[in-house]
């Protein structure tokens, strides 16, 4: 019953704000722009690859790379979500109204993850079909093995990183500092980490790179990752656990 | 019912509410005052369970906020006018809100019709004035059609028509026999609004009593009696034989004088028997806002002080004054008049006392103050060269201290209470 009406509040919230739309159809649309003009490019390229690089080529993953600035319009939807509450100072209200602070954390997590997860699913399909088409006679189709746990991996992925966005925002609760640490984190420290050599062992522990290793369908040859997909996926759903176990606590100790 | 006991607020090592204990009843308006600053907000948040107290605790009826069954149909509250999405339009954050407290959505229409606001309900909240945000907030109170109601500063940026409505809702709200908690820091509108006082400051409670017992007990009535203008030294000589009556005399800035602990009949008599023609006899209240203030006034945390200007003021040409300054301006305590209870001991040197041969009016070389002299019919006490040091220093105590020591220090300072007078209402309501 009390579920019912946080979800119904929270849907009533996040429908009637403008940041919604505009993050999440950014999110949409960078995607499948940035992976159709990598598609169109890696199929130009491939007479020119090198043996070795063709053997490795992942049409699927090709088809997936816009995520990479996709994620960061995923990013800030998660954080405005929740951080709009703090400065805006709503939350006092709301807490007035739900004073069981940790039903109030779960429908407002929970009714922006569906969200998340039909606009990513809906991505991911999108964005693996129209690469595809680009891609032209090197691309895969969804039967193909792995390919189907790619894509949907994919909408699983751009979910996650909403759902973490969220956790880190409840804990930091002012948006501009959430952004202002997970922006930079996702885009570059990550990637940095990822492609030196002397961090990489830590840098694929981060839950962007484990978790976009679900995506790929063919490994990069002379791969030593310790996991695979779905342990990828299952790294970075523990990064997002503690991110909102992390933010419950404090927002269950915390004043308002 | 509200009820708090003990309360107590830490942030780090400041203290925002010490030890506070309260019972707010139902089928009244409860108003909370303090200065800026004096721990109201803070308390209304513990009361919502929205901030947890460091000692004490506060419930409402009977059970703390958190385990309060049904919590938003119970109470409802408003505490920051601006804590709304800007993006979002009025009916959609009610809307949230009611949903959230499984409210049905044509109460929403109907609580924005009450306050108004049905013309802009599609409107983001973003172009509302303060004034429409404050509607918007006591709109989102009234929702679950509570019994306990709480209103932060509701009336802060409202019009006076504004004011009146909020002011006629509290009241028929507490009508109903709702408990209706107000906070403000504008002693004037509580006088019209609440029947139960409750003070704070920095943090603890001043005082806890009805309207009506805060009134008798700080507002002291007194008479304002006025000699003609044109005849100072009839005005001596009513002064001298009034404080040896028994009464206290206090100088007005405009030549009246305030007399507190004689009856008017007894007045009437004196003013005939020392042959004193009177131009006006009154009975006076002091304001509550004057009791307030002095009530609070060591509870004030952010005071102002003179503008010194320096290094933007020329040189006065010479033989020229300097400005007078407007009384009140940075000087600590210049508002209070005397505690009732201690009667004029603090009104300034009478005629007679030893230290202002001149009478009270003004410095004892300002030729216009020398009894029985032509010149300059109404003294004012501002009309001579100040500021002299020897004024700042008595302005500057502290409170308690500034009118014992006024009267020793400078004949003139005491007068100040008496220059408010100018710019205060009198009367308690």
């Amino acid at each position: 019953m009390a579920a019912a009406q946080v979800i119904r509040s929270e849907w009533t919230k996040i429908r009637s704000v403008a940041s919604t739309v505009w993050t999440l159809s950014l999110a949409v649309v960078v995607t499948l722009v940035l992976g159709m003009l990598i598609s169109a490019l890696s199929a130009n390229e491939f007479d020119r690859m090198g043996a070795r690089d063709r053997i490795a080529f992942d049409p699927t993953f090709v088809s997936f790379a816009g995520m990479s600035l996709g994620q960061l319009a995923m990013i800030v939807f998660g954080v405005l979500v929740v951080s709009n509450e703090y400065s805006t100072g709503m939350i006092r209200t709301s807490l007035a109204a739900v004073p069981q602070r940790g039903g109030f954390l779960a429908g407002k997590i929970g009714v922006a993850t569906a969200l998340a997860l039909v606009v990513g699913l809906a991505t991911g399909f999108a964005a693996f079909f129209l690469g595809q088409a680009v891609l032209g006679e090197y691309k895969a189709s969804l039967g193909d093995e792995g390919v189907l746990r790619a894509v949907i991996g994919g909408g699983l992925y751009m979910t996650l990183i909403a759902v973490f966005s969220m956790g880190v925002a409840t804990m930091l609760r002012s948006p501009m500092l959430s952004l202002g640490i997970l922006m930079p984190f996702f885009f570059l420290i990550s990637n940095i980490l990822g492609n030196v050599d002397a961090t990489k062992k830590i840098g694929r522990f981060l839950p962007d790179q484990a978790g976009s290793r679900i995506m790929q369908v063919v490994p990069p040859l002379d791969d030593d990752t310790p996991y695979g997909p779905w342990g990828g996926l299952g790294i970075m759903v523990l990064w997002v656990v503690a991110a909102l176990a992390g933010g419950y606590l404090l927002l269950k100790k915390r004043d308002a | 019912m509200i009820e708090a006991v003990g309360l107590t607020k830490r942030y780090g090592d400041k203290t925002a509410v010490y030890n506070l204990s309260f019972q707010v009843r139902p089928g009244a308006v409860t108003g909370f005052l303090g200065p800026n600053g004096s721990g109201k907000s803070t308390t209304m948040r513990m009361i919502l369970g929205l901030d947890n107290p460091t000692a004490g605790h506060v419930t409402i009826g009977g059970y703390p906020y958190r385990r309060l069954p049904n919590a938003a149909r119970q109470v409802g509250a408003l505490l920051d006018a601006k804590a709304v999405h800007g993006g979002r339009s009025a009916r959609s954050h009610l809307l949230s809100l009611a949903q959230l407290s499984g409210i049905p959505a044509r109460r929403v229409d109907e609580v924005l019709g009450v306050v108004g606001l049905h013309e802009v309900a599609r409107q983001r909240s973003k172009g509302f004035s303060l004034g429409m945000g404050q509607r918007l907030g006591i709109a989102a109170a009234l929702l679950g059609d509570p019994q306990v109601l709480l209103f932060d500063e509701p009336v802060n940026g409202l019009d006076p028509e504004g004011i009146l409505w909020v002011r006629n809702l509290m009241k028929s709200l507490a009508a109903e026999g709702r408990t209706v908690f107000v906070s403000s820091h504008l002693m004037s509108e509580m006088a019209l609004t609440a029947d139960h006082l409750i003070v704070i400051g920095r943090g603890q409670l001043l005082s806890d009593m009805s309207v009506k017992d805060f009134i008798s007990a700080n507002s002291a009535d007194f008479a304002r009696v006025r000699t003609p203008d044109t005849e100072p030294q009839q005005r001596e000589k009513l002064s001298a034989a009034l404080t040896e009556a028994g009464g206290s005399v206090l100088p007005e800035q405009d030549g009246a004088l305030r007399v507190t602990g004689l009856p008017l009949p007894r007045l009437s008599d004196i003013a005939h028997e020392a042959g004193v023609r009177l131009w006006e006899l009154s009975p006076h209240q002091a304001s509550l806002e004057e009791a307030y203030m002095r009530m609070t006034q060591g509870a004030v945390d952010y005071r102002s002080t003179i503008d010194q200007k320096e290094g933007f003021q020329e040189p006065l040409p010479p033989g020229a004054q300097p400005p007078v300054p407007v009384p009140g301006q940075g000087q600590i305590g210049w508002y209070a008049p005397p505690p009732p209870q201690q009667g004029g001991q603090h009104f300034a040197a009478a005629p007679g006392a030893p230290q202002a041969p001149a009478g009270p009016y003004g410095a004892p070389d300002a030729p216009g103050a020398v009894p029985g002299a032509p010149v300059a019919p109404v003294a004012n006490p501002y009309a001579r060269p100040v500021p002299q040091p020897g004024q700042g220093a008595a302005v500057a105590a502290p409170p308690s201290a500034a009118p014992a020591a006024a009267p020793a220090a400078s004949p003139a300072a005491p007068a100040g209470p008496a220059g408010s007078d100018v710019t205060k209402p009198e009367d308690a309501r």
